[in-house]
């Protein structure tokens, strides 16, 4: 009885993670890919996009909704971007240069965010939406003016006889910034799935040994492990991963995938901190919070400057994994906020909740109906267009259907709040 | 070192303004003793605590005058995280718990025990990890303390009500050096058995040498706990006294006061002016946040005016916004024999029913429109009066020649019928609100704390003008008001609520006592009235 009520609940609270798991099965069969290809692409959009999507999960916990002025810290990362291109610094050095040029900036932005929603308290969800629109414009102002007039950049990146920057820049060849971070070490897909399993056997023992972990979970995870091994054993698993049949070998980014484990361990470990306790506590009840004598206004604004420095550099991570490599100076920003909030929200995040799990689960379901999307709707009403048509749906829909969520729950809490009238007896 | 007071509040007196909230108080608290702070709403209590914990309110209004001494030294307390250093606690009213957080971290929030890394090193003690094992350690010892033997590491949402209160006090004497804990209101929330267990835990802290103020409203568990008594009354120190020489009895009278002063004479009338039920309610619920009601029975005789009394959040209030569908409501009422629907407002108002808001401004009152405008407001909405032709325009004459009527009849102060109610006084806008009432022509009229925020000339009008509606018209009138003095200079009859139920139906006439004894809720056990 009770453990059918887990699962029962379970289900609602996961309704809309499960409903996607739905049509994202629905549309790799409809779509008729290659389910090679639909792995691959999906390995590199996980790739650039989880990095983002973690960035929102601090600002979530501390209370403040979606932050979806993460978009603000993209526009640092792309003026750390323009810079280095400017300066002519390549490879790595130019990655690294571009991502300490983000920290202050975005530091800042995010400062001056904080500030704002502080202002703007319950409704920082829409606030730091219309807040990204809002430095949109700013940044064209600063992108077509400012630089070149003010600020001197290079002729590699503004435009011949006018002020302003160019409407696209190339990250490849001599600026050598393209993949600078996902070159770095490409190993084979199964032979990273043989090394973390490895390592997680391993390191499940050592805990087990140290006392750290129960049998119970002991077994799970050896199994888990050796599931896996198994598995990839198989002929067909296998050949969707490997080169063979004239398919793609596909490879991991090693680098990429490290900064986004590092992000996991951080977004974990800074929960068990004392700083940590007070994002939960604010993010519970700021009145509690402040009885307590924790600075509320202060702990929102450290949540949502880590959030937008965190978000610059994950916009660095996106960008020089990014397609062809080009660097679309005033468009790349737009809609980070947006995917990245449809994202976590897929994974089953809800405007006050959200763990490293959702957020990558998130990401990954919400982007295999993105590359599948177009095929489908082909396949299923002979016009691709449909497909980007029902994108858009997606993000907006997924977002608006968590946002009466919350309100509905936030209204019952309320009701309640008083008496219930229904357990009262008539008599 | 140790003073023979722990803490010695002397002199204080605090202005809003013009307005003297308190005058003059002291009050001193020996170590280990159960200090019970008595009085009605208003009287000074949470002033004097807010002046205690250095609240910003105090200070962004200009201080106040007197001293304080904690442990025999004077200090100035600054901010409330100023007395917590200087070892003052309060257990809330409202729990002060974060209902997602483990009872642990609950306790502990804010005074997290950690352990430092090299990163904390540079970055700053924030970053330090928490010490769990050290903190469980802790809030163990503490609830047990508390005696309460629940686990340390549940989480606050799923915990019955009555354990909140005890987290809340195990919080307080985790905290070091804790010298002073205020209880305010604690045992509001509880059952019997908590309450009583409570005041055991009470007196167990008081024994070791931690002295405690006690805010409360119920005599018998003054009674049964507090060493000694301070009772104050709009605002000054009415006396302090040791329990053991005085009774509940005298404790109540002391309480209410008798003021010779009636705010204005009417003769009184004998018997009730009639023996014909107006209106029976019957097993009233009515969830009004604050200001709950937990079953009301009540009779209404034709013609006479019925006070409700009793303290705030009691549910006095709960009543007529409940009779009248303003709050959600269960129950049976029945209006001149007929049964009266609840949670519909219309249908109340259209059965003869009307009421005057307590809440002026926010339901009472369209502020940006004219006074002539407010007065028709509700019989054209209700009735369809006022209108004219095919389209229901409103018609501007008669509605002008009806407002300048009522303007003179209740003479409200004013330039002109045309101009914003939210220009008015205090007093002027209420006379609007019953002017709008009466334009229903209602047989039943509730009026809820009709004179709070008018002078004393405005308040006199007000009530003059309810007594002449009664006597004259033969309106069957519900007042409801947190002042006493009021219901007992124009009411008949005088309902006084206690903890959602009707405590006690007295006459104006009867003694403080027997008003103090209802308010406390200490005849509730005797037996619901009639």
């Amino acid at each position: 009885m009770n453990k059918q009520n887990k699962i029962v609940n379970h289900i609602k609270s996961y309704a809309v993670t499960y409903l996607f798991i739905a049509l994202s099965i629905f549309f790799i069969v409809v779509s008729g890919l290659d389910l090679n290809y639909v792995a691959s692409q999906l390995l590199l959009r996980l790739n650039r996009n989880a990095f983002i999507v973690l960035a929102l999960i601090i600002p979530i916990v501390a209370g403040m909704g979606i932050n979806f002025s993460i978009t603000i810290g993209a526009m640092a990362a792309q003026i750390g971007l323009l810079l280095t291109i400017s300066w002519g610094v390549t490879g790595l050095p130019g990655i690294l240069l571009a991502g300490a040029i983000t920290l202050p900036l975005a530091s800042l932005f995010g400062f001056l965010i904080g500030k704002l929603l502080n202002k703007m308290k319950g409704q920082e969800t829409i606030g730091s939406l219309i807040l990204g629109y809002f430095a949109n414009g700013a940044y064209q102002l600063l992108f077509l003016f400012i630089f070149g007039t003010f600020i001197p950049l290079s002729d590699k990146v503004t435009i011949v006889g006018a002020s302003g920057v160019q409407n696209t820049l190339n990250l490849t060849g001599s600026v050598g910034l393209y993949k600078a971070l996902d070159g770095i070490l490409q190993i084979p897909f199964s032979m990273i799935a043989y090394i973390i399993a490895g390592v997680v056997a391993v390191l499940s023992v050592v805990l087990f040994v140290r006392k750290k972990l129960t049998t119970q979970k002991l077994v799970l995870a050896i199994v888990g492990a050796a599931l896996v091994v198994c598995v990839l054993q198989i002929p067909f698993v296998s050949g969707l991963f490997s080169g063979a049949g004239g398919r793609q070998m596909i490879r991991v980014p090693v680098v990429t995938w490290l900064l986004i484990a590092c992000l996991c361990v951080f977004n974990t470990l800074i929960m068990r901190t004392r700083l940590g306790q007070k994002f939960r506590a604010v993010g519970q009840s700021q009145t509690v919070a402040n009885a307590a004598g924790i600075n509320v206004d202060k702990t929102r604004v450290i949540a949502i400057v880590i959030s937008t420095v965190l978000a610059g550099w994950g916009q660095i991570v996106f960008m020089q994994s990014d397609g062809i490599g080009t660097f679309q100076t005033y468009a790349a920003h737009e809609q980070v906020g947006l995917y990245a909030g449809a994202a976590i929200l897929v994974g089953g995040a809800s405007i006050d909740r959200a763990t490293n799990l959702q957020a990558l689960v998130g990401t990954f379901l919400f982007h295999s109906l993105f590359i599948t999307a177009q095929s489908a709707a082909s396949n299923l009403f002979g016009d691709s267009a449909v497909g980007e048509y029902f994108r858009a749906f997606l993000s907006y829909g997924v977002i608006a259907i968590a946002l009466v969520i919350y309100a509905w729950r936030g209204a019952k809490k309320t009701k309640t709040g008083g008496l219930d009238l229904t357990k009262v007896e008539k008599n | 070192m140790s003073a023979e007071y722990i803490l010695e509040m002397n002199s204080i007196t605090k202005e809003y303004g013009s307005n003297a909230v308190l005058k003059d108080v002291t009050l001193r608290i020996r170590p280990g003793e159960i200090h019970a702070l008595l009085g009605e709403n208003g009287a000074g209590k949470s002033t004097l605590m807010n002046v205690l914990f250095g609240m910003p309110v105090i200070h962004s209004t200009g201080g106040f005058k007197g001293q304080v001494f904690l442990n025999g030294e004077p200090v100035r307390i600054l901010s409330p995280m100023d007395a917590m250093e200087k070892g003052i606690g309060m257990v809330h009213q409202e729990f002060m718990l974060i209902p997602g957080f483990s009872i642990t971290d609950n306790i502990k929030l804010n005074r997290e025990i950690t352990k430092p890394w090299p990163i904390s090193k540079i970055l700053g003690k924030d970053l330090e990890f928490l010490d769990r094992r050290s903190m469980s350690k802790d809030a163990r010892h503490a609830l047990d303390s508390v005696g309460m033997g629940i686990d340390e590491y549940a989480l606050v949402s799923g915990l019955p009500v009555g354990h909140m209160q005890f987290i809340e006090i195990a919080r307080e004497i985790d905290k070091t050096g804790v010298k002073l804990l205020v209880f305010d209101e604690p045992t509001a929330v509880l059952t019997e058995s908590e309450a009583s267990q409570l005041l055991n835990v009470m007196k167990e802290i008081a024994s070791k040498g931690i002295a405690i103020i006690f805010i409360t409203h119920r005599l018998d568990e003054v009674m049964n706990a507090a060493d000694n008594i301070t009772i104050l009354r709009d605002g000054r120190l009415v006396k302090t006294l040791a329990k053991s020489e005085t009774t509940a009895e005298q404790l109540a009278a002391l309480m209410i006061g008798r003021g010779d002063d009636s705010v204005i004479q009417v003769e009184k009338r004998k018997d009730a002016p009639s023996e014909n039920i107006a209106m029976t309610i019957r097993n009233l619920w009515v969830n009004m946040p604050g200001e709950v009601c937990r079953g009301i029975n009540l009779d209404v005789y034709e013609g006479e005016i019925l006070g409700i009394g009793g303290l705030a959040g009691q549910g006095k209030i709960g009543i007529p916004n409940g009779v009248m569908g303003l709050y959600e409501a269960i129950g049976d009422v029945e209006l001149f024999g007929k049964p009266l629907p609840l949670n519909n407002t219309a249908s109340a108002l259209k059965s003869g029913l009307a009421f005057v808001s307590e809440d002026r401004r926010g339901v009472g009152l369209l502020l940006d429109q004219s006074i002539e405008d407010n007065i028709v407001f509700s019989a054209m909405q209700v009735h369809g009066s006022y209108l004219k032709g095919p389209l229901h325009q409103k018609d501007s004459k008669k509605i002008r020649k009806t407002a300048e009527e009522l303007i003179q009849q209740l003479d409200i102060r004013c330039t002109s019928p045309a101009q914003a109610t939210g220009t008015l006084s205090g007093g002027n806008q209420q006379k609007v609100c019953v002017a709008r009432a009466l334009m229903l022509n209602p047989k039943f009229l509730f009026v809820s704390e009709p004179t709070r925020g008018i002078d004393i000339g405005a308040k006199q009008l007000v009530l003059e003008t309810l007594v002449r509606l009664g006597r004259e018209q033969h309106m069957t009138i519900v007042m409801v008001s947190s002042e006493l003095q009021e219901l007992r200079s124009i009411c008949d009859r005088i309902a006084i609520i206690a903890e959602g139920k009707v405590a006690s139906i007295l006459r104006p006439e009867d003694s403080d006592a027997a008003f103090g004894l209802a308010m406390s809720g200490a005849q509730l056990k005797g037996g619901e009235a009639e």
